[in-house]
């Protein structure tokens, strides 16, 4: 089940500043403790299937994801889990759908990050890069039509990602209606393999904004302080009418594409650049520097953060799995018209 | 008199008035009424939905699954089926795939104008239906007569899954009915459309109509073929194939799509493995050639299936 974060869009708007910042490093220290733990799970040989990393995107992803407020839509992509947390995502959810757990979201249908709960508004992202922008936009669309007002879609994307033709064709159809999404394109440098000057030959993935007419955003994705300010920024121009918001943040892919892959590739120079700042490290100084928490609040931030996820594996190592003697092999819902029924 | 295109623009007409749901979506639909006028007047009479696409047949699809997940019941038109191509990851990887992973169903139409037409050439005759039907999680429909293109695009509403819809516009103008049907067979049953004692010819689509004039022509000489409408491509009504091959001894399948795999494969497949000893010949299977479906009329016309080569092939199974 999602669980509803502490802190809608008013009350987040009234507290300071500081305190939307210290709830955001707690998510994203969250995403870190828990991926961490699949990691090494995984490595284990507990984790059958890929495992991906949002290493090194935490800020922009928790930007994205405490932004949005009840009612909101989000579609998260791999490098999301601080986001997912953020907008209400359980560490069940997370632990049960990469262990494959019978009663998790997905029933062990789908695993590691193909994962949601679209009832609750979080899309469950098929593997196709760009296609769950037009999805989002269909999201958005059914909400004028019902008259729910004020909501916003927001989704993630990679720089490879904008290659895509769907990439394409959903900025494109969320201008032309003038929805209200969120578009957060993280360029990390990196496409599993391929940089970005054979991705793309603009010289800043933020110029396609204009192309599409829709307002277009920068962002330093390392810095949690920009992150919270201009994703949040675009997310309420968004709800605020103003049509699609594109935001264009840079980081560096801190892992490798996904936990089978070294990263070799990643050139050392950008690894020393200031792209290659882990943002998690970064807001951690920040708050000590700011004093808006001490040593000994971090280390009890981090140790809760460690009990919450050893208790999520626990309990969906403790889950059923999968079984396919119990298991429903019917894709349809419309269970008269499944052959053999009719 | 009303025409197979009418009774579609008469079934999405009634949708719209029926169910707040209903909204339509595509290239040209609305104040222009469709390449083939299929939604004429409909954007007048329902302002705000019936909305103009842009030309982007992936985020057609993509956001009518969005608006699916949120309680709409979107219908779309491909304007040709052989643009869903372009719709084809949405199609078959977001909309058949999420009832299954999710729980939650996705209750989505596409309208595929399918087919042949003479001049239509390569890029706009296709029919698509075995591609679709490959893949689990979607419903696909042929309607052959005016009465089942109403009906069913009407039932397609009421069903939680997503429904390819496949429209002859072969049919479109020519093919007419006194009036629409008040009741109608349920999406799944076959229709013994012709009944006859020596061979059994199941078909689809437009080749009901040229399967029919075969068993005109063929009745001529004392043969009578029984013709099987399957309406439905998935789910296939094997039973009703069987028990019509069980009076028959003897099976054509016959299909306007290309031969390898496909419908007709489908159907020669199921009645060989379930009703081997009920065969008093190896069954056959005609459809069109396997090349690109050609522009000129004169190729066009041999390319696909015909009353006279659908004759033929019914002697050949006779003599056997
Ligand atoms: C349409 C499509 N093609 C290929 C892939 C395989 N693939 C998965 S992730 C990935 C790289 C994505 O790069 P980017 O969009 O920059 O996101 P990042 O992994 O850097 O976050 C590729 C090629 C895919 N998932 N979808
Ligand atoms: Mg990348």
């Amino acid at each position: 089940m999602l669980q509803k974060p502490e802190g809608s869009d008013s009350t987040q708007r009234a507290a300071n500043f500081s305190e939307t910042y210290r709830r955001a490093y707690r998510w994203m220290l969250l995403a870190r403790v828990a991926e961490d733990k699949i990691r090494s799970l995984f490595l284990g040989g507990k984790v059958t299937g890929g495992v991906f990393l949002g290493k090194g995107q935490e800020a922009i992803s928790v930007a994205t994801g405490m932004a949005l407020r009840d009612g909101d839509i989000f579609a998260p992509l791999i490098r999301d889990q601080a986001g997912r947390f953020a907008f209400g995502e359980s560490v069940v959810d997370f632990t049960m759908t990469y262990i494959g757990s019978r009663s998790g979201p997905m029933r062990g249908r789908d695993g590691n990050i193909h994962r949601g709960r679209p009832r609750e508004g979080m899309l469950p992202m098929i593997s196709h890069l760009g296609a769950m922008v037009s999805v989002v936009n269909g999201v958005l669309m059914a909400h004028r039509f019902q008259g729910r007002r004020n909501t916003v879609g927001a989704t993630s994307l990679g720089d490879g990602a904008t290659s895509t033709g769907a990439f394409h064709e959903g900025l494109n159809q969320a201008a032309v209606e003038k929805l209200p999404l969120v578009l957060v394109v993280t360029n990390n440098q990196y496409a599993y393999s391929t940089p970005t000057d054979r991705q793309f030959a603009c010289a800043d993935l933020v110029e396609k904004a204009v192309g599409y007419g829709v307002d277009g955003h920068s962002v330093d994705g390392t810095d949690l302080t920009s992150c919270l300010k201009v994703i949040g920024g675009a997310v309420e121009r968004a709800r605020n009418g103003f049509g699609p918001q594109m935001v264009v943040a840079t980081s560096l892919r801190l892992s490798g594409h996904g936990e089978h892959d070294d990263g070799h590739y990643v050139l050392p120079d950008l690894k020393d650049s200031a792209l290659g700042r882990d943002c998690l490290q970064v807001s951690h100084s920040h708050l000590l520097k700011e004093g808006w928490a001490d040593q000994e609040t971090l280390d009890s931030w981090k140790r809760d953060s460690i009990s919450q996820v050893d208790e999520a594996v626990a309990h969906a190592m403790r889950e059923p799995l999968p079984d396919p003697a119990r298991e429903d092999w019917c894709a349809i819902a419309s269970r008269h018209l499944a052959e053999g029924n009719v | 008199m009303i025409t197979y295109l009418e009774a579609i623009r008469e079934a999405q007409a009634h949708a719209l008035a029926a169910d707040p749901r209903v909204y339509l979506y595509g290239q040209d639909i609305a104040t222009f009424g469709g390449a083939f006028k299929a939604t004429k007047n409909l954007a007048q009479a329902y302002p705000g939905r019936v909305l103009d696409s842009p030309i982007s047949e992936d985020a057609i699809v993509g956001s009518a699954i969005g608006a699916a997940i949120e309680g709409m019941r979107p219908i779309v038109e491909m304007q040709f089926a052989d643009f869903s191509t372009v719709a084809f990851n949405q199609i078959v990887n977001q909309a058949a795939t999420l009832h299954w992973r999710t729980g939650v169903p996705c209750p989505i139409i596409v309208r595929l104008p399918s087919g042949g037409t003479p001049g239509s050439g390569p890029f706009h005759s296709q029919s698509l239906e075995a591609i679709y039907a490959h893949y689990p999680g979607l419903i696909i429909v042929t309607p052959a007569t005016v009465e089942d293109a109403y009906s069913m695009l009407l039932e397609s509403i009421t069903i939680e899954d997503p429904v390819i819809f496949c429209e002859h516009k072969y049919l479109y103008y020519h093919l007419k009915a006194e009036s629409l049907p008040s009741e109608a067979l349920p999406i799944g049953k076959a229709r013994v459309a012709r009944q006859g004692r020596d061979a059994t010819v199941v078909t689809y689509s437009a080749m009901l109509h040229e399967c029919l004039a075969a068993a005109e022509e063929l009745a001529a000489e004392g043969w009578e073929l029984e013709v099987v409408d399957l309406r439905s491509i998935k789910p296939i009504d094997t039973d009703t194939v069987l028990a019509s091959v069980a009076r028959t001894g003897r099976v054509l399948a016959v299909g306007e799509a290309w031969p390898w795999g496909g419908v007709t494969a489908e159907i020669l497949a199921r009645v060989a493995s379930e009703g081997f000893n009920l065969l008093d010949a190896p069954p056959m299977r005609l459809n069109s050639k396997d090349t690109p479906v050609p522009f000129h009329p004169n190729l066009w016309g041999t390319h696909r299936p015909t009353a006279q080569t659908i004759a033929a092939a019914a002697r050949t199974l006779l003599n056997k």
